[in-house]
């Protein structure tokens, strides 16, 4: 579903990607883990084409179509979906109105908030004063009334309690078809995750630890994850080396 | 000469604390000869689009009562429901000892040149009374209108609604679509009285270059609400005016909001002061400001005289492309035991919310549409919903010109 070829971005003059390789089959869930400041969130940010990603080289792919210079709305009309780590906050604008661009009409904010137990936010200011749950739970809403063929998740647990990550869980659970059996699924995912707790609830197929910019290893995500809290990331350059 | 009269005369040349100084002798005194029209017939298509972006709907329907004034004459004016009486100023003088006492109670005669000629050379202007206890549910419609190019209109408008009544006034002040330049001088005052309910709902629309001179006093005794919504979306060549209410009863609460545009060579210097004189008053006032090349100035002023008030003061200013927005929020608190807050931002359309509503799947276009949208939103109720319309077409027209 979604081919990343040898990327290399900037921002500004700053190399942040440095010739990442990766695949997202349909179907299958991919899990982000590196230190901070590694070039995670940055990865996300130029596959949804922001203008500050500048693409020095190399080519992403989505459902065989070159998107690397399309911008962001066609990347989004095509079918890619991101929940952001840090949201902004619109003054003015409803959560019911941003619902509405999402579903494009195909399901009433109104409906879908009901099922999710969001109905007191419709009315509020998106993002204006929600809470680490509230922010991740509305990302989440509008993912799910854009139904997006792959979805790009940046630290969906991060800032969110016991209680509201299992809601969080279930729904990314939900986005990614993981009620299907594997095979039926048609929703890819890449979700960056410094915890591994979302992993409890969506069954990951493979995991990449991105550091200084390249991507340092792939394996399985559980046994990954435990290299990680046994050994720490330096650990894992030198495996590298 | 009476008193009034004379401090009038001695304040003929006087400046304005605020705004650019206008030669009041550069306008004209000469306004059209139009005749009283009962079923608004005189009015081409033309002249009732431009109206209805001003709020004003020309009928009587809906309405629980009307009054239009086209340069210096009374056009239109009509009471349709009990518990209200709306009349021209002058025949409310003639009809109610007590009309001339209010007059001039509340806004100084000799506060600067405009409040003078109001006096000096009145045309005309509106009265509109809520009796006590009256629920008006319609909301009465008035319009100041500049059929008559350079003309100069000086009115004197009072309003009083009376304890446990309340009231909504839609006020529409527009110019002919021949008419490109003007003077409007408007002295307001309005007497909210005990547990009395105001909401006064001003729509804006002048020619390009036009010049603006609102005066506007307001008293709230105890118990009483005001609500104040002025909106102006079209050129205009300067506005001027800095309301000010004075809460001068326990529990009286006054909510001041604006929504302005500030085109290329457009001068607004527009405030809201809010007086809070007595114990347990609120007051919020709100003001949003989008320059699209013009200069907005947004005042405002809160002063706590009394113990256990609550006041805060919000501007906003958005600047797109050029223009320039100085907001200037003052708190003045006189006693202990006032809580007053301000919040004042003056910025650009932020790139990361306009991306994040790309990732929505808004082209860039829309997506700054609905920012701008969600900015000037202001929820007014009774609102004719071509004035919704109004401000959806001003809004893309904006967004074209970036």
């Amino acid at each position: 579903m979604l081919e990343i070829d040898d990327l290399w971005v900037n921002i500004d003059d700053k190399e942040v990607l440095k010739g990442v390789n990766l695949q997202v089959p349909v179907g299958e869930t991919h899990i982000l883990f590196g230190k901070n400041g590694t070039g995670k969130s940055s990865l996300l940010m130029t596959i949804m084409g922001f203008a500050r990603y500048q693409v020095k080289q190399g080519r992403i792919s989505f459902l065989g179509q070159d998107i690397t210079h399309l911008p962001t709305y066609e990347r989004a009309r095509l079918g890619l979906g991101l929940s952001f780590q840090r949201p902004p906050t619109i003054r003015g604008v409803k959560t019911a109105d941003v619902l509405r661009v999402c579903s494009r009409g195909a399901i009433a904010p109104e409906v879908l908030a009901a099922l999710y137990d969001f109905t007191p936010f419709l009315d509020r200011e998106v993002n204006y004063g929600f809470s680490g749950g509230e922010l991740k739970r509305s990302e989440l809403l509008q993912l799910l009334a854009q139904n997006p063929k792959m979805v790009l998740l940046d630290e969906p647990e991060s800032g969110v309690d016991l209680e509201n990550l299992q809601v969080v869980g279930k729904i990314i659970a939900h986005l990614l078809q993981k009620q299907r059996r594997r095979q039926h699924r048609e929703k890819s995912g890449l979700i960056i995750t410094h915890t591994g707790f979302i992993m409890d609830y969506v069954d990951a197929d493979r995991a990449y630890i991105l550091a200084e910019g390249r991507i340092w290893c792939h394996g399985n995500p559980r046994e990954l994850l435990h290299d990680i809290k046994n050994f720490g990331y330096e650990e894992c350059a030198k495996c590298r080396r | 000469m009476s008193e009034i009269k004379q401090r009038a005369e001695q304040s003929r040349q006087k400046r304005a604390a605020f705004g650019t100084d206008l030669n009041l002798e550069e306008f004209s005194r000469q306004g059209g000869a139009w005749e009283y029209d009962p079923d608004y017939r005189q009015f081409s298509p033309e002249e009732r689009s431009r109206l209805l972006t001003a709020g004003i709907e020309l009928t009587d329907v809906d309405h629980a009562g009307t009054f239009l004034q086209a340069d210096k004459t009374i056009v239109h004016c009509q009471t349709r429901q009990p518990g209200v009486e709306v009349l021209p100023i002058t025949e409310a003088v003639r009809r109610h000892d007590w009309v001339r006492n209010l007059l001039w109670g509340l806004v100084a005669v000799d506060a600067d040149k405009y409040t003078a000629r109001a006096e000096l050379e009145l045309d005309n202007g509106y009265f509109i009374r809520a009796l006590p206890g009256a629920k008006i549910a319609q909301p009465v419609e008035s319009c100041l209108y500049l059929r008559t190019d350079r003309f100069a209109q000086h009115v004197h408008n009072l309003v009083v609604v009376e304890e446990g009544a309340s009231l909504h006034i839609i006020t529409g002040c527009a110019t002919h679509p021949g008419v490109r330049s003007g003077l409007h001088i408007g002295v307001s005052e309005f007497y909210v009285k005990k547990g009395g309910e105001l909401t006064f709902t001003m729509i804006h629309n002048w020619g390009e270059d036009v010049h603006v001179r609102p005066r506007t006093a307001v008293l709230v005794e105890e118990g009483g609400r005001y609500i104040s919504n002025y909106i102006l979306l079209r050129p205009v060549k300067t506005v001027q005016m800095y309301p000010t209410v004075t809460l001068n009863g326990a529990g009286a609460v006054a909510r001041l909001q604006s929504i302005l545009i500030a085109h290329p060579g457009c001068e607004l210097d527009v405030g809201g002061r809010v007086i809070l004189k007595a114990p347990h008053t609120r007051a919020e006032v709100i003001a949003r400001t989008l320059a699209t090349g013009g200069v907005s100035i947004a005042r405002g002023h809160l002063v706590g005289m009394a113990p256990d008030i609550k006041a805060h003061l919000e501007c906003r200013g958005l600047i797109l492309g050029t223009g320039m927005v100085h907001a200037i929020p003052e708190l003045e608190g006189r006693v202990a035991g006032v809580d007053m807050s301000h919040e004042a931002a003056v910025g650009k359309i932020a790139a990361e919310e306009v991306e994040y509503l790309m990732a929505r799947g808004l082209d860039e276009d829309e997506a700054v549409s609905t920012i701008v949208r969600g900015f000037l939103h202001v929820k007014i109720e009774g609102l004719p919903a071509a004035l919704e319309e109004e401000m959806e077409s001003a809004i893309q027209e904006t967004n074209r010109g970036l």
